[in-house]
């Protein structure tokens, strides 16, 4: 095969002709709004791989239009000719990884991230996982001593302030494998803990477990599950990505469970689309599809069990910041919306353009710490037209950048940035009495 | 640097301004075909940005293509002699309704379905509706002079513009036209730039006209088994006191792609479906919706479908709105025309659709605004196929030629650009095309503005191949 054929096959040539440059998606796509140019758009992104495709243009040229792009897929939702994009960036980014095309900067943060905090077999493991943005903040100094901090100043200290108290490792420790609810139980199912959730939101995991226990469920947690892979997908780790999914589509075979659960809409996206990893008609493709069937959101679960009752009023107006891969990778709308309609006293009004990314998407906002709040500081404006007293969001990076987006607008006395997860226990959930039960 | 680029830096901010490979391949196509590299890039935001660049691009003889969004579907905003794209697209978006005049007072970066929302506001409404509304500029609108279904109804966008302001090709200002509705006061500038593709200046800023919004609609959709039938049932029904809002229409191939990309509930086993929207008083409306059921079923509809609600009214839309990118799954590259004849022609226009399909061997599907002649035969085919391509240029070509042959023309919204260019003869003859080509020499005497559009360079043909 030649070099050119080679090229164009890993940068998925064939399926940027799905693009009839209507423009569409040009007024969905975040960074076409902050950064003001076609080059940063979905369809200029497109129309750069094929011109590399072509040898019109260098990986080179490619590389500062992908590295700048969110992979928040709100243009996939809004395209009429159902391009592939979220395949065309995946390949464009292993391209350019393969090749060592990435910014400097950006390459030695990735690097240093990559190299430090994220999963190694060893990272899962409940009892060693230190938080990652702990150690980052710890590891700030250690980046300075790196040097790094001059070719790429991380911001580490932005995210330092916005943090929740960690549990102490007892805890963590003690954390059981497998719960049981009160009655009996209506189905079963497994939890994916997520790596940067279980870590620095560990309390969110906590009640994520206890929700839905008290909806019903059995649950368990997969002990060999580890990182979604999202992340390294993200960066252009394709190889290591793959590996991630093996690991947990092997972990979560172990038992024969309803639903596979998360809490990060981010991970949930990754997880929807292990199937994509393998070749179709693969032994791997069939068991990833058994894999991808069966994960589902916490709070589709919670709409599907429908067994919670709130039995305490929250008096509060807030809004909703749907995670991003929850639209529209995941395509995952109304059920957190049922659920927060079922909490007394709760007033949603909803964000004039919802669908806007925040700016956190993965690792984005520390390796374009500028241009992620250019896009925070857009979302942030929207929020104060609302003016809620929470923000609820359903994703762990999410919840940081919104925590970030408060802290910028100095409004931390009269709002929060919650999990929604949070919220419902705000409500007191109690079982609901029932008596049907999902069909094993 | 060259000293064109330097020039532009006195008055024009750097970050505007680009040169990179990347941001200039960013700009290098349309929705249509071919890309064109640019030498550069310029975002203007202000009138004194575009006269200033319009003075030096003068002066250095530096060709220069407008492009608001690029969503053009004949090419009017490729650079196809380089030199530099005018980025009209991030010029400050600015909507001023005047409630008491009925009209709006608008940017040229403004997108289209903006204004029509902010005339909501008022209770009144923006009637042209490209589908692309969303998405386009006004600016682009009044270029290519665009139109929607509504256009039955409402006319297009020439027939809401009453004023314009304009930076000539020489970077002079003009302001054409007024606030006024009557206006006849010597030529009407106005309507020689809308339309004009940007080869006569830069729209910087135009005066619309708004209407009361209309307090109802009401959808209808009618099913039939015969082209023929559903031609007269249009005619029928324009000569019968009624003008519907929208009236469009979709051939089989269309409803069939439609139910395979995202079943709507279209009958895939008949030979034409109309669908109707009636607007205005309700009691009106509902009386004018009893009388096109009748003439529906007088001239041979098999099926009526009457939506009990808005929600079912919207689901007939958006069927409707499916029809493009459903087609679009037949085969990856859509040559989309838009030639329209008279009304009463429709159905000889289908016929020879239908011919000029067997004889190329073409992907043709035929959909479009019916109720005013505009019809989309679209052919799907894919690029890459060189011996493809060669048969859809010629089918393409014998398109254009029944429409005028049918008395009709060769846009009916999408415009020339490079595209249609060669065919313009064949339209205006041959004192025609030169008169044109005087007015646009004597606004353009250095030929910078737009070159290479709707003006065909010396043995030009449609070409859709690549090389
Ligand atoms: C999916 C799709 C559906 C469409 N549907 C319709 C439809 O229903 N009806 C219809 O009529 N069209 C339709 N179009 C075509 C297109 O959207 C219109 O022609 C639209 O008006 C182009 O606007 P734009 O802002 O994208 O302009 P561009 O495509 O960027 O430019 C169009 C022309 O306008 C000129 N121009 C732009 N701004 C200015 C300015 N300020 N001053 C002078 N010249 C200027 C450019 O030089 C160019 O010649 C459709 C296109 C697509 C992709
Ligand atoms: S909406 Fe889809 S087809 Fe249209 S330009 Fe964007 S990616 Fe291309
Ligand atoms: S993924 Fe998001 S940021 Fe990237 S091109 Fe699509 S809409 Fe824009």
């Amino acid at each position: 095969m030649s070099n050119i054929q080679e090229l164009q096959r890993k940068l998925n040539y064939d399926k940027t002709f799905d693009c009839v440059q209507c423009g569409y998606c040009l007024p969905a796509c975040p960074t076409y709004e902050t950064m003001e140019k076609e080059t940063h758009s979905p369809r200029g992104r497109i129309n750069m791989v094929k011109m590399v495709a072509e040898g019109k243009a260098d990986l080179e040229d490619l590389q500062e239009p992908i590295d700048k792009c969110l992979g928040c897929m709100a243009c996939t939702t809004v395209c009429p000719t159902g391009v592939e994009y979220g395949a065309i960036l995946e390949g464009a980014k292993e391209t350019l990884e393969d090749n060592q095309q990435k910014s400097k900067p950006q390459q030695k943060a990735e690097d240093f991230l990559f190299g430090t905090f994220f999963p190694s077999s060893s990272w899962m493991n409940r009892l060693g996982n230190a938080a990652w943005l702990y150690q980052a903040t710890g590891l700030q100094k250690a980046a300075q001593a790196l040097k790094l901090t001059t070719v790429a100043p991380l911001h580490l200290d932005k995210f330092e302030k916005v943090l929740p108290k960690q549990p102490s490792p007892n805890e963590r420790k003690n954390r059981p494998q497998r719960v049981f609810p009160d009655g009996p139980s209506t189905a079963k199912v497994a939890f994916f803990t997520g790596c940067v959730m279980d870590s620095t939101f560990y309390r969110i995991n906590e009640q994520t477990i206890e929700l839905l226990r008290l909806a019903g469920a059995e649950v368990i947690l997969p002990e060999a599950q580890t990182c979604c892979g999202a992340l390294h997908a993200h960066s252009g780790k394709t190889k290591k990505s793959r590996e991630l999914a093996m690991e947990n589509i092997k972990a979560f075979e172990q038992e024969d469970v309803d639903f596979i659960v998360n809490n990060a809409g981010g991970c949930g996206a990754r997880l929807v689309e292990y199937d994509h990893l393998f070749e179709s008609g693969s032994d791997w493709h069939a068991r990833a599809k058994a894999f991808t069937n069966k994960v589902k959101d916490i709070s589709e679960v919670l709409v599907e069990l429908d067994g919670l009752e709130f039995t305490k009023s929250v008096n509060r107006v807030i809004t909703y910041q749907p995670s991003c891969h929850m639209t529209n990778v995941q395509k995952v709308v109304a059920p957190p919306r049922q659920l927060m309609d079922q909490v007394p006293g709760l007033q949603l009004k909803e964000l004039n353009n919802p669908d806007f990314c925040c700016g956190s998407a993965g690792i984005y906002n520390i390796v374009n710490y500028e241009d992620s709040m250019d896009i925070l500081d857009r979302k942030m404006e929207d929020v104060t037209t609302v003016q809620p007293e929470a923000i609820v969001t359903t994703n762990p990076g999410c919840l940081l950048q919104m925590k970030i987006g408060i802290e910028r607008e100095k409004a931390g006395k009269h709002m929060e940035a919650v999990h929604l997860v949070e919220l419902l226990m705000e409500a007191a959930p109690t079982s609901k009495e029932k008596t049907t039960s999902i069909k094993r | 640097m060259e000293k064109w680029k330097e020039a532009l830096t006195t008055f024009i901010p750097k970050q505007q301004i680009f040169t990179e490979l990347a941001d200039r391949y960013s700009y290098s196509f349309d929705g249509s075909f071919g890309e064109f590299l640019p030498d550069a890039v310029v975002q203007v935001k202000t009138k004194g940005e575009v006269i200033h660049l319009l003075k030096v691009a003068n002066r250095y003889r530096v060709p220069v293509t407008p492009r608001g969004q690029g969503t053009c579907l004949s090419g009017g905003p490729l650079p196809v002699k380089g030199g530099i794209v005018l980025d009209m697209s991030q010029w400050p978006a600015t909507i001023e309704v005047i409630p008491d005049d009925l009209i709006a007072v608008v940017s040229p970066s403004v997108l289209t379905a903006e204004i029509n929302k902010a005339a909501e506001e008022h209770g009144l409404m923006y009637p042209p509706d490209p589908s692309s509304a969303h998405v386009s500029t006004i600016g682009g609108n009044l270029a290519e002079n665009s139109g929607g279904p509504r256009g039955l109804k409402y006319g297009v966008t020439k027939d809401y513009v009453i004023g314009l302001e304009l930076v000539t090709p020489e970077g002079e200002v003009i302001n054409t036209g007024g606030r006024t509705i009557k206006n006849v006061t010597g030529y009407d500038l106005t309507k020689i730039i809308v339309g004009s593709e940007g080869t006569l200046g830069v729209i910087t800023r135009a005066t619309l006209k708004l209407v009361p919004k209309p307090l109802a609609v009401q959808t209808l959709m009618a099913v039939f088994n015969d082209v023929e039938q559903a031609g007269k049932a249009i005619s029928k029904t324009l000569t019968s006191g009624i003008v519907p809002s929208k009236m469009e229409f979709m051939d089989q191939a269309c409803t069939i792609a439609v139910e395979n990309y995202k079943p709507s509930g279209l009958p895939v086993d008949a030979a034409a479906v109309l669908i109707i929207e009636l607007d205005g008083h309700p009691s009106a409306i509902q009386e004018e919706a009893e009388a096109i059921e009748h003439i529906m079923v007088e001239l041979g509809a098999v099926n009526i479908k009457v939506p009990k609600d808005e929600e079912e009214a919207a689901n007939i839309w958006h069927a409707r709105k499916q029809v493009s990118p459903a087609i679009a799954k037949i085969k990856p590259t859509k040559v989309s025309e838009d030639a329209t004849v008279p009304r009463s022609k429709i159905p000889a226009m289908i016929e020879r659709l239908e011919e000029i399909k067997e004889k190329y061997q073409v992907e043709l599907v035929v959909f479009g605004h019916i109720g005013d002649g505009n019809l989309h035969p679209n052919i799907l085919c894919d690029k890459r196929d060189n011996e493809e391509m060669e048969r859809v240029e010629l089918a393409v070509g014998e398109i254009f030629q029944a429409a005028i042959d049918l008395g009709g023309t060769l846009s009916g919204e999408h415009g020339i650009g490079t595209m249609k260019a060669p065919f313009m003869e064949q339209e205006l003859g041959e004192v025609g095309l030169e008169m044109t080509k005087r007015m646009k020499d004597s606004w353009d005497p250095n030929g910078i503005m737009n070159p290479n559009k709707i003006f065909p360079e010396k043995g030009q043909k449609l070409v859709l191949r690549n090389e």
